[in-house]
């Protein structure tokens, strides 16, 4: 069967490559071209995260000191003689919250693999509608190109946090960031919020009509169960951030009062009345909350399929771990408070959403035990894609035990916006999320490009990364538990934490290990699309459908018809076969149960 | 710095480079696929896992050790005790299971690296062990919200009547303690009347006197522009503009004018209120209830040591009640640290300063507090004497 599939790729590259360039490359329709413009525009924002995360680690740990480099990024205005500016510190840990939280992990996942995998796994010529698939894109795109610019403002981009609370973000008066940056900003993420639509849309539809035949949703793989779930999510809450944006929009530009009451500000009294700055954060984080299981979820389904394939054994639990996905979807919706429980919101809110905030560590630690249980006697082959996996599954626990004391409003009184949150969030969401994409990128670069990443880079990029990613953010836990603020310019005004001085240092050096470290990455990257080693049809051995249509990238995905799926995707060293692994494309042989049952 | 750091990443990026040569080298030399891992290297990345949770338990003993001494010291109020139990007892089941699960993570991924001639066990689920580690977190997590949530309803309900009212009050980037003086009632406050003499906003009959004559020659002096401006122009309709805003601002002053003087009281509650910055006192062992505001945008009062913090909401009266335990000098005492303060940090983004937007705390017996708060100048003489210097100054010039 793989021979007819080779044969078939080469009939068809004369076809392929007489495609315009614009088509093709630019406004293509196909989804695994659509993917890959995510993949590269999300890696791009990240580095500019990256890199203004790296700037302003350098005020923390030598706070006051002129550097070269800072004066060289950010001009004079903003970095005299290389000192960095209070409001411009604000200014880029704002925008590297942004960028990480919504340019990488939302668009750049989401939009990377659910472009990719959809299609593929789900045995389907491509997505419901290619135009929407490509309209996502190109609001996506257009949305970060306004956020770029709005570096570029006169008076500073955006400086509000990333959860850009009004008073600070309605009032342009407020603070410099306030001004034209933060009216660039609204309008980056309501385009944002638009591409994030569409794309959803269309990938709930696909998932839905679009499964080839004998791909009951008992069989999907548990990558299209998590882009499932999230897309679902997505649906349902951007549009909550899209009112609460517009809301904003209103009562910075057409003075009314959503969220603003009894405010004078710049020697002026306003006429507001009647508004509340409460009203937009509960707004915010009815989709705030959610957007973190946003950018989980995928990251839980790429794992999945990268700890099964590499264990060569089920994953253990498919119906457990479904049963997660859809619990952890549901409790996300109803647990959005626990960022407000000392905002002056109702005590008694508080004790609800206590509660409701534990509960998701149920389903949380049930994957982890999964994910377990499916190394436990398994035949583990190290390929890069699975130590990011692995280096996943522990950085999950280490953020979501901590989560734990979040959750608890009493004992978040003092933790909240400390250090310890910002180490919490990093662990469990930024560092989670982020190996969970290499792991999806080292697996699937082949599926992208026809070739592999180079092994031995990808090793030393995950040890680098892993290294330095417990570098960075666990000691902070440390400064949080001492009462340290975040988003603090400085500390030197408190000899209470001079004692940690040293500690920041650590800190920044371990980020300055790491940011060099995605340089490899970076290399690796794009080396490999021109000169890695080809890839054979099947690199790893996997029994979803991906690895069943040719190296060759073709429209419609498979050159003949749709594969059938007679199996679930795990049977990986199934007693009594020859291989270790049984394409979900093989018929059950006669009295083979399938699935959970196929002991 | 600039140097060194500029070393630091050019040695960096050598390093790299060689390696990715090294690497480039040795494969075309020795064949091996990108996809197909050596047993060389399984065997290097098991032990690998296995060192880095040595390493990784070792980084957190030595955070422990090295930092544990700076972390807060034990909690310098009564709900605040209460709090760091629960906190102890979270710590405990945390670290618990970060260990246990990393222990396996780490274990089997090491125990259980691809070996000759053995194959994976075909096992998918077994509903006995799920049903345990579904209902074991479960039963963990019910008492962990149990004693979470009856913790957190002991702090915010049970309030005294008796207790001492402070108003915190919050404004881009300082902060004001306002004590209630001998009525030991707050005056009022209302944001309208905000000026250079009147910060806070306070309610008496002098500051509404106050505030409409100085709308009034502002009035006057934007007619005056007015007149002067080209008619229709656009300075002619901006100032026209700030009239009108003038006149609306007035008219409310004004009305509530009218509404406060129905009840005259009001009017003499505020002059006996003490203000004071930068520094605060409180008197040990007494509840103290503290009304929290904003007149700009959100700030949030983060008293560490006495684990207690609470949003400060412009357009809404927050509040957070506690009761000091430990006076700063058995702080010191227990702290070693003869200048160790209580602080008041602000702790919600509210722009450039932000990060310096502080007050220090002083908890002391009874008398001392009294004593204190005695020196301290009300409202009313405090207003006189900036007035007095604000015309003093103006006549100079
Ligand atoms: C993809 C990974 C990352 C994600 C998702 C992420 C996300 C975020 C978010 C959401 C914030 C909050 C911004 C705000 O408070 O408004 C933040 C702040 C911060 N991030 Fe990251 N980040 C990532 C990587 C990094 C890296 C590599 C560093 C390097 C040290 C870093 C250091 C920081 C620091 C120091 C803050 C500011 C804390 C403060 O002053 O409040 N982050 N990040
Ligand atoms: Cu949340
Ligand atoms: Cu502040």
């Amino acid at each position: 069967m793989e021979a007819q599939l080779e044969t078939a790729t080469i009939q068809d590259e004369g076809h392929h490559h007489s495609e315009p360039f614009i088509t093709k490359y630019l406004f293509s329709q196909d989804h695994k071209m659509i993917a890959k413009q995510f993949l590269i525009t999300g890696t791009i924002m990240a580095f500019v995260g990256m890199i203004m995360s790296l700037l302003f680690r350098l005020q923390l740990a030598w706070p006051g000191e002129s550097f070269g480099i800072l004066n060289f990024f950010l001009g004079d205005k903003w970095a005299p003689e290389g000192v960095l500016d209070p409001n411009m510190y604000l200014a880029l840990v704002t925008i590297h919250g942004t960028i990480m939280v919504f340019f990488l992990l939302t668009a750049g996942l989401s939009g990377t693999f659910a472009n990719l995998l959809i299609p593929l796994q789900i045995g389907a010529r491509d997505m419901a509608s290619g135009l929407i698939n490509m309209l996502s894109y190109w609001f996506f795109f257009l949305s970060s190109v306004i956020m770029i610019m709005s570096l570029y403002v006169e008076a500073g981009p955006a400086s509000a946090g990333w959860t850009i609370y009004p008073p600070l973000s309605a009032l342009p008066k407020a603070i410099p960031g306030s001004g034209t940056g933060m009216t660039l900003w609204l309008v980056s993420m309501s385009l944002f919020i638009v591409s994030s639509l569409l794309g959803g849309l269309n990938y709930i539809v696909t998932i839905i009509n679009l499964r080839t035949k004998g791909m009951k949703m008992t069989r999907l793989p548990l990558s299209i169960w998590a882009l499932f779930v999230t897309a679902i999510l997505g649906v349902l809450s951007f549009p909550v951030l899209l009112s609460a944006v517009l809301l904003l929009v209103f009562d910075r530009t057409f003075g009314t009062s959503f969220y603003l009451s009894d405010i004078y500000i710049a020697g002026e009294a306003l006429d507001s009345t009647g508004g509340s700055p409460l009203l937009f954060q509960h707004l915010f984080w009815f989709l705030g909350h959610p957007e973190v299981y946003i950018i989980l979820l995928p990251s839980l389904g790429i794992t999945s399929e990268v700890i099964s394939t590499n264990s060569r054994k089920p994953i253990f639990g498919y119906r457990a771990m479904i049963g997660s996905i859809l619990a952890i979807g549901f409790l996300s919706f109803i647990v959005w408070a626990h960022h407000m429980y000392i905002t002056g919101m109702n005590p008694f809110l508080g004790a609800v959403f206590t509660f409701t905030t534990l509960l998701i560590a149920i389903p949380s630690a049930v994957k982890v035990f999964n994910y377990i249980t499916t190394l436990w006697r398994g035949s583990i082959r190290f390929t890069p894609a699975m130590i990011f996996a692995i280096g996943m599954v522990s950085t999950f626990i280490t953020g979501g035990v901590t989560g734990i004391i979040l959750a608890d409003a009493a004992l978040d009184i003092n933790l909240h916006d400390t250090y310890f949150v910002v180490a919490h969030f990093h662990i469990v969401m930024g560092l989670s999320a982020v190996l969970a994409m290499f792991a999806g990128v080292y697996h699937w670069y082949p599926k992208m490009f026809g070739r592999l990443l180079n092994k031995k880079l990808g090793y030393l990029h995950f040890w680098l990364t892993f290294v330095s990613a417990y570098g960075v953010f666990f000691p902070q836990h440390f400064q949080g538990l001492a009462g340290v603020p975040r988003r603090y310019y400085s500390w030197t005004e408190y000899p209470l934490f001079a004692d940690f001085a040293d500690l920041s240092i650590l800190i920044t050096i371990a980020a300055i290990l790491g940011g060099l470290a995605q340089f490899i990455f970076l290399y690796n990257f794009i080396y490999s699309m021109y000169r890695g080693q080809k890839s054979p049809q099947n690199p790893w051995q996997s029994n979803t459908l991906e690895w069943t249509t040719p190296v060759k990238h073709i429209h419609g995905n498979w050159p003949g018809e749709l594969p059938t799926v007679h199996r679930w995707p795990y049977d990986y060293s199934k007693p009594g076969k020859d291989q270790d692994f049984v394409p979900q494309t093989v018929p059950l042989e006669e009295g083979e149960s399938d699935g959970e049952s196929g002991h | 710095m600039n140097i060194l750091l500029a070393v630091v990443v050019v040695l960096g990026i050598i390093t790299l480079t060689q390696l990715i040569r090294v690497f480039e080298l040795t494969k075309s030399l020795n064949g091996t696929k990108d996809n197909e891992v050596t047993d060389k290297e399984n065997n290097g990345i098991a032990n690998g896992f296995m060192l880095y949770l040595i390493g990784l338990f070792s980084f957190f003993i030595w955070l422990v050790w090295a930092y544990g001494p700076f972390l807060l010291p034990e909690a310098a109020s009564v709900h605040g005790e209460k709090i760091d139990l629960l906190m102890n007892f979270n710590w405990a089941i945390i670290i618990t299971s970060f260990a246990i699960t990393h222990i396996l993570l780490f274990y089997f991924a090491f125990k259980y690296k691809r070996t000759k001639g053995v194959k994976a066990d075909f096992v998918t689920h077994n509903a006995k062990l799920e049903l345990v580690w579904t209902t074991v977190p479960a039963i963990v997590l019910a008492i962990v919200i149990i004693y979470g949530i009856s913790t957190w309803n002991d702090i915010m309900t049970d309030e005294p009547e008796d207790a001492l009212t402070i108003e915190l009050f919050a404004k881009q980037f300082d902060w004001t303690a306002r004590y209630a003086g001998e009525d030991g009632v707050l005056g009022k406050s209302n944001y309208r009347l905000i000026s250079g003499t009147n910060p806070m906003g306070l309610v008496t009959l002098e500051t509404i006197v106050e505030k409409l004559a100085e709308l009034e020659k502002k009035k006057a002096k934007l007619e005056l522009k007015l007149s002067n401006a080209e008619p229709n122009g656009t300075i002619a309709e901006n100032t026209e503009e700030k009239i009108r805003k003038i006149d609306k601002h007035f008219a409310k002053v004004f009305a509530y004018q009218k509404e406060m003087e129905m009840d005259s009281n009001l009017f003499l509650t505020g002059h006996d209120d003490i203000p004071v910055k930068v520094e605060f006192h409180l008197p040990v062992n007494k509840p103290v209830k503290f009304f929290i505001r904003s007149r700009d945008v959100l700030h949030s009062v983060y008293m560490p040591h006495f684990r207690a913090q609470m949003n400060a909401v412009p357009g809404m009266l927050t509040s957070f009640y506690f009761t000091p335990n430990k006076t700063t000098d058995e702080m010191r005492n227990i702290t070693k640290n003869p200048e160790f303060d209580y602080l008041l940090l602000c702790n919600k983004i509210c722009g450039a300063a932000h990060y310096n937007m502080q007050m220090n705390i002083i908890v002391e017996s009874e008398e001392k507090y009294n004593a204190w708060l005695k020196e301290q100048p009300t409202f009313f003489a405090e207003e006189a004497r900036v007035d007095k210097e604000l015309k003093e100054i103006v006549a100079s010039n």
